[in-house]
């Protein structure tokens, strides 16, 4: 099998515009969870609302496309209700961290056994590109005309504080690295985070200098500092530059789970 | 026993094994004690993080097929209501226990209230039709309760439990029965659509895990589920079965106790204040006041008024400002006095004395 196995074909054409992210965080979770030999019908995506949590629709197993940034809360009910169930949510900045924040920060906290990917594209992409807590300090947005003036969160490091026994940043360039790091996170008892950074032509990049789609995905290519080598260098007690983002696996835990079958 | 936990008690003997909830006063007596029960009988009990979270957690565990309720008062009861919306839209059977408490906002938190009858009917956005069952005593506590689940599984929607804080904290004689009769959810059948209704308008419930490979989206879907959220006729349709399932059901799950018939002078009443109604006939020992206690109050069954053929005045006393009292008025020509009260005490049966008399 492969990752278009686990396709719903008949949903084809997806809505995701020319050049987006997303379907690249599909297809590296879809490949992974093929490699880990389940079943479909014993598979579950939950999602919220956004591009992001369009995800589940054109999967062929069960799922749950659910309100907005309540899918973790959901997902919570189903993985408790019937822990032999791999639950799998799809979700982005604004669902997750915005109106989402607190479920978010609760299911780590429980670490319950939940692998949750994140297509962070730093916007509201759905609602035609309005500012989320992840848009970039300056970034341009619809509801940042002259410039976020607010700080963004930092997501991997939310998760790590409240809990999440798995945590990962990785990026659509980062392809293979990515397929791996969702399976580790499939792998994981309690909770698993794996935050994707995705491009955003239509809503992010045009307004913030990314003319072409490649260009944002240079741009996570050039900016983004392996976790080791970050280390290194806070270790070597240099400064790691303000436009540098942390990716790797930054959290690697066994603290005990809740909803992992016995 | 306590009426709240004559609640949690009708619940497990009616199969529930989810409870997700938060605190709240007076309704949190319901989620300790499905704290303390359901883990020895295989369930699951969570607190969860709000009440937002709560009924998520419940459409959740509903979804895998498991019996699932949670337990609020009125700010909770508020928080929940997108979700309820949602529950309503994807046609996802669970349990909701409001014990009413006064509002607006925090308001009376231990004072019995009424307050939430139509938010309970109308307050998701959107049109739809839900089941709301009113308990006057501790033993209808526990046998609407259990009641609630047939009729949420056998019409795939949200039934609300609306208690108030009297029922709720109230302690009388509970009589459990041996068993409790069990209606199982219609399962869909291999190779139909997911959201194709059958005559009855309710489609078979395709439990996750089955492998039916159901996708359940609160966008406006087609018979397959699929999201289809601009298509007229498409939303209108399935809006149109949502509302129409229950409603043109309402005869079938009306319940109610109906007294002196034949009365010209008629009491309707639901909850806690039927209880002073019945206190006041068996004070006065007449023939000539009747008495509907509604049993079930949405949906609305307005044939229950006919039962009344003599009927010149309907006297509904609330502990509101007169929300059932107005839906009453809608279904008919003859004379309808509301009798609000609030601030949690109840009518007294001299109050409603003194409405008899106003009307000689």
């Amino acid at each position: 099998m492969t990752y278009a196995d686990w396709l719903r074909e008949d949903r084809l054409p997806h809505i995701y515009c020319a050049g987006c992210g997303n379907g690249t965080v599909i297809n590296c979770t879809l490949s992974a969870i093929d490699t880990m030999g389940w079943r479909k019908e014993e598979t579950v995506f939950v999602s919220g609302i956004g591009c992001s949590s369009r995800a589940p629709g054109y999967i062929i197993t069960d799922s749950l496309h659910t309100t907005h940034g309540r899918a973790l809360a959901f997902a919570t009910g189903i993985k408790l209700a019937n822990p032999a169930l791999h639950v799998v949510i799809f979700t982005g900045d604004g669902d997750l961290a915005a109106i989402g924040g607190n479920h978010f920060i609760h299911a780590c906290r429980r670490n319950i056994d939940l692998t949750v990917v994140c297509m962070n594209n730093m916007i509201y992409g759905m609602t035609g590109g309005q500012g989320s807590p992840t848009t970039p300090t300056g970034a341009l947005s619809t509801t940042t005309p002259y410039g976020s003036n607010e700080a963004a969160f930092d997501l991997c490091g939310l998760a790590s504080a409240a809990g999440a026994n798995y945590v990962a940043r990785w990026t659509s360039y980062h392809v293979k690295e990515l397929t791996h790091a969702v399976r580790a996170g499939l792998e994981s008892p309690g909770f698993s985070f794996i935050e994707a950074l995705v491009q955003c032509p239509t809503n992010y990049g045009r307004r913030n200098k990314f003319r072409q789609v490649i260009d944002q995905i240079e741009y996570f290519k050039s900016h983004a500092l392996l976790v080791q080598k970050a280390d290194r260098m806070r270790e070597e007690g240099k400064e790691i530059p303000s436009d540098m983002f942390v990716i790797g696996e930054l959290a690697k835990r066994n603290r005990p789970a809740l909803g992992v079958q016995r | 026993m306590q009426g709240n936990t004559a609640c949690a008690e009708g619940a497990l003997a009616a199969g529930c094994r989810f409870f997700g909830g938060y605190p709240i006063t007076p309704s949190t007596e319901i989620a300790e004690d499905m704290a303390s029960r359901l883990p020895k009988m295989g369930g699951v009990f969570i607190q969860m993080e709000d009440e937002i979270a709560s009924i998520a957690a419940v459409i959740g565990a509903s979804w895998t097929g498991m019996r699932a309720m949670t337990a609020t008062s009125g700010p909770g009861f508020s928080l929940m209501m997108e979700n309820l919306g949602f529950a309503i839209m994807t046609e996802t059977p669970c349990v909701v226990v409001n014990v009413q408490r006064g509002g607006p906002s925090t308001g009376q938190p231990t004072m019995g209230a009424q307050g939430d009858m139509l938010q309970c009917r109308f307050g998701s956005h959107g049109d739809y039709s839900v089941i709301a069952l009113s308990p006057a005593s501790v033993q209808e506590m526990y046998d609407l309760t259990a009641q609630a689940f047939n009729l949420a599984d056998r019409f795939r929607v949200p039934v609300f439990l609306m208690a108030d804080e009297i029922i709720g904290h109230m302690r009388e004689k509970l009589i459990i029965p041996d068993s409790v009769t069990r209606e199982e959810r219609k399962p869909l059948t291999k190779g139909d659509l997911p959201f194709k209704a059958s005559n009855d308008l309710i489609p078979g419930f395709p439990t996750f895990g089955k492998g039916y490979g159901v996708h359940v989206t609160g966008l406006t879907h087609d018979e397959r589920g699929y999201p289809c959220a601009t298509s007229p006729t498409v939303h209108e349709e399935l809006v149109k079965r949502l509302v129409a399932k229950v409603e043109l059901a309402r005869d079938t799950i009306a319940s109610s106790d109906i007294i002196n018939p034949d009365a010209k002078t008629v009491f309707i009443s639901y909850g806690a204040p039927a209880r002073t109604v019945q206190q006041l006939l068996h004070d006065l020992r007449s023939n000539d006041i009747g008495h509907l206690r509604l049993k079930v109050v949405w949906p609305f069954a307005e044939s229950l008024l006919d039962r009344f053929p003599n009927a010149e005045s309907f006297i509904v006393p609330e502990q509101n400002m007169g929300q059932i009292a107005r839906e009453i008025e809608r279904h008919t020509d003859r004379s309808v006095i509301p009798v609000p009260k609030l601030g949690g005490a109840l009518h007294s049966p001299a109050e409603l004395a003194g409405v008899l008399e106003n009307l000689r």
